[in-house]
């Protein structure tokens, strides 16, 4: 009854306070959306590459969107060249062989030039066998004809003699087919498409982190407001439970946290057509775990802060740190020590299971693992909590 | 009644080397307002603290209505007004006393009709339904004291009730607090206003921490041969620091 009474208030405080409603429900949308174009952009780059002495057919296959072809003089300088023209590449060729000197000032550029470089050399590969398929079926043809018109020939002369069998055995073997197969690739890709950048892949572990900072924020500076205001104080004049305070903080926060993840959710996957391989209710009920860890965290935390500036404080030391063992960065090949470390922070737990789930289809049963390691942290603060406000009431 | 409904022996407390309370003890009984008055940082405070069982005492035991506190379900049967007040901001002086009153255990018509009569009682009527951000800080005070007055307590503790109402308002406020006591409840009133301390039955004097002097107004000021108050407050603190010079 109190604690509903509690979860009441907590709700109609946040419904009036507009401003950090909108932090809550629009902040992260601006931000995935801010970042979607951000990592969209990377793929309009586009390398300028010096050639010289090159095949034209060679600098014909080169020639794709991210790159951008010269020719300059046959005993044109390679360094030189690059530097006066700002290339990201410079190839020579002699005696079929290619020297490319990278400037390589930009590994991204590189990168693009050496994808054109393999890529063009395949193409000129596979043309090669395609005229080649295409000369051996013109010769096919020819001989088809040849066959046909002896065939009709032999026809009207089996009527009048019936004894050139001879010549057709001999036309027979040299038409047999040499047909090289003509390969065309298809790839197939278990999460996402060809089109797939970072922001899909790290998509998930975004949504995570951002239910994780709000939720930490505002529920840590709300309790601490409650502690300098006073009002904390004169709850504890009243018959109510400890517990029923930081349960009435956790359901109506929670339920605030529910929202944020479902807006949030559904904003990836319909505006960014990002894909889920695994089940939407599970990545909210990860998201849901992890507001509570929050929730529990921020409200501990709130009680070595004395004033909001302290508690903004601990964003860089507690919340900072947490984005890169979420796995964005890979943990796996991290040094052992900080392999151990990563094992502290819950947004670890939170982040892998939101991967597995998302980008590898993962099922409840093979996340439980992270999932009761994040209810054990939300147990262990709210707990934490609960004696902590014996600070301020002794029973 | 025989049982007191405060009934302080012997509390004593410090906050580290700063001795805070030192071996006081005090009864109300009910039907009685009694006043507490003494200088900042007297120690009225924290005693006051140390009767609703949130301030830890280091020796001594305080027992409201036969129960040592700390005890959550005697709680209840208080009615509270902090020094400063702790309202919510945001929320309207309406849904502040609903929420304090379901949190005092005081639920449906009971606690709208309550509502209504502590809202009489400190003149906010009208006033309901604003936001308490856009109160005045004597509007404040008398809602904190509305919030302290809705679950129709046995006992009341106020704590600088009347800082910063004005003096109509005061009387009205006292007025009430007659007719509580006649209603058989027991008051402690922290207070700075010696007028004030004049309409209690009974004053204990504090200064640093210890009971300076204890009794009804009158018998205070024939023991200190004086006509106000204030000049026995004065001259208890004078006597206080003469001892101390001799000691």
């Amino acid at each position: 009854m109190r604690t509903i009474a509690i979860v009441k208030r907590v709700l109609r405080e946040m419904l009036r306070d507009k401003r950090t409603l909108a932090l809550m429900f629009i902040a992260p949308l601006f931000i995935l959306s801010l970042m979607y174009f951000l990592f969209q952009n990377n793929s309009t780059s586009v390398a300028k590459i010096g050639v010289s002495n090159v095949n034209t057919s060679l600098v014909k296959a080169l020639k794709n969107k991210h790159t951008d072809l010269a020719a300059y003089g046959d005993h044109a300088n390679a360094k030189t060249t690059i530097r006066q023209h700002n290339l990201a590449a410079f190839i020579h060729e002699q005696d079929g062989k290619l020297t490319v000197t990278y400037s390589n000032s930009q590994p991204s550029d590189t990168a693009l030039v050496k994808q054109a470089l393999q890529g063009g050399v395949t193409k000129l590969k596979v043309q090669a066998l395609v005229a080649a398929t295409k000369t051996q079926k013109q010769v096919l043809q020819q001989q088809a004809k040849v066959l046909k018109t002896v065939m009709a020939q032999q026809q009207k002369l089996q009527a009048a003699q019936g004894t050139t069998r001879g010549q057709t055995a001999t036309t027979g073997t040299t038409t047999k087919p040499k047909t090289v197969p003509n390969y065309t690739v298809t790839s197939h890709y278990l999460y996402g498409n060809s089109d797939s950048t970072f922001f899909d892949t790290f998509l998930p572990v975004l949504l995570g982190f951002f239910v994780f900072f709000f939720v930490f924020l505002i529920s840590g500076i709300s309790l601490l407001n409650e502690r300098t205001t006073g009002t904390l104080t004169r709850l504890l004049a009243t018959p109510v439970r400890r517990g029923e305070i930081i349960t009435g903080y956790l359901i109506g926060y929670g339920l605030f946290a529910v929202i944020q993840t479902i807006i949030t959710v559904t904003f990836a996957l319909t505006v960014f057509n990002v894909h889920m391989l695994g089940s939407v209710w599970l990545i909210l009920l990860i998201n849901f775990l992890l507001a509570m860890v929050a929730l529990s965290m921020g409200i501990f935390i709130s009680t070595f802060a004395n004033s909001e500036f302290q508690m903004v404080q601990f964003i860089p030391l507690l919340i900072v740190p947490q984005v890169f063992f979420s796995g964005i960065i890979t943990i796996s090949t991290m040094p052992d020590w900080l392999q151990w470390l990563a094992h502290i922070f819950p947004l670890y737990y939170g982040g892998d299971a939101l991967m597995n789930v998302a980008t590898r289809g993962f099922s409840l049963s093979a996340v439980s693992g992270d999932l009761w390691i994040l209810l054990f942290f939300a147990v262990a603060f709210t707990t934490l909590n609960v004696i902590g406000l014996k600070r301020y009431r002794r029973v | 009644m025989a049982q007191p409904m405060i009934d302080v022996r012997n509390v004593a407390k410090q906050f580290g080397a700063n001795v805070v309370l030192k071996q006081i003890s005090l009864q109300l009984p009910a039907g009685r307002v009694m006043g507490l008055i003494g200088p900042s940082g007297a120690g009225k405070t924290t005693l006051v603290k140390a009767i609703l069982g949130m301030e830890k005492v280091d020796s001594g035991t305080t027992t409201v209505l036969g129960t040592e506190m700390p005890n959550r379900q005697i709680m209840q049967k208080i009615g509270y007004m902090a020094q400063s007040d702790a309202l919510y901001e945001t929320l309207t002086a309406r849904e502040n006393l609903r929420f304090f009153g379901e949190l005092m255990g005081v639920t449906g018509t009971a606690l709208t009709s309550s509502i209504t009569h502590v809202a009489q009682v400190v003149n906010l009527t009208a006033e309901l339904n604003r936001r308490v951000s856009a109160y005045s800080g004597g509007m404040k005070r008398r809602l904190s004291l509305a919030i302290a007055l809705i679950a129709d307590p046995d006992l009341l503790i106020l704590d600088e009730p009347t800082v910063g109402i004005d003096p109509e308002l005061r009387q009205q406020i006292w007025a009430e607090l007659r007719q509580l006591k006649q209603h058989g409840k027991a008051i402690l009133v922290t207070t700075h206003v010696m007028d004030e301390a004049e309409r209690c039955d009974e004053l204990m004097l504090i200064r640093e921490g210890i009971a300076l002097a204890q009794g009804t107004p009158d018998d205070l000021k024939q023991e200190y041969a004086v006509d106000t108050i204030e000049q026995v407050f004065l001259k208890a603190g004078r006597l206080q620091d003469e001892n101390h010079s001799d000691r």
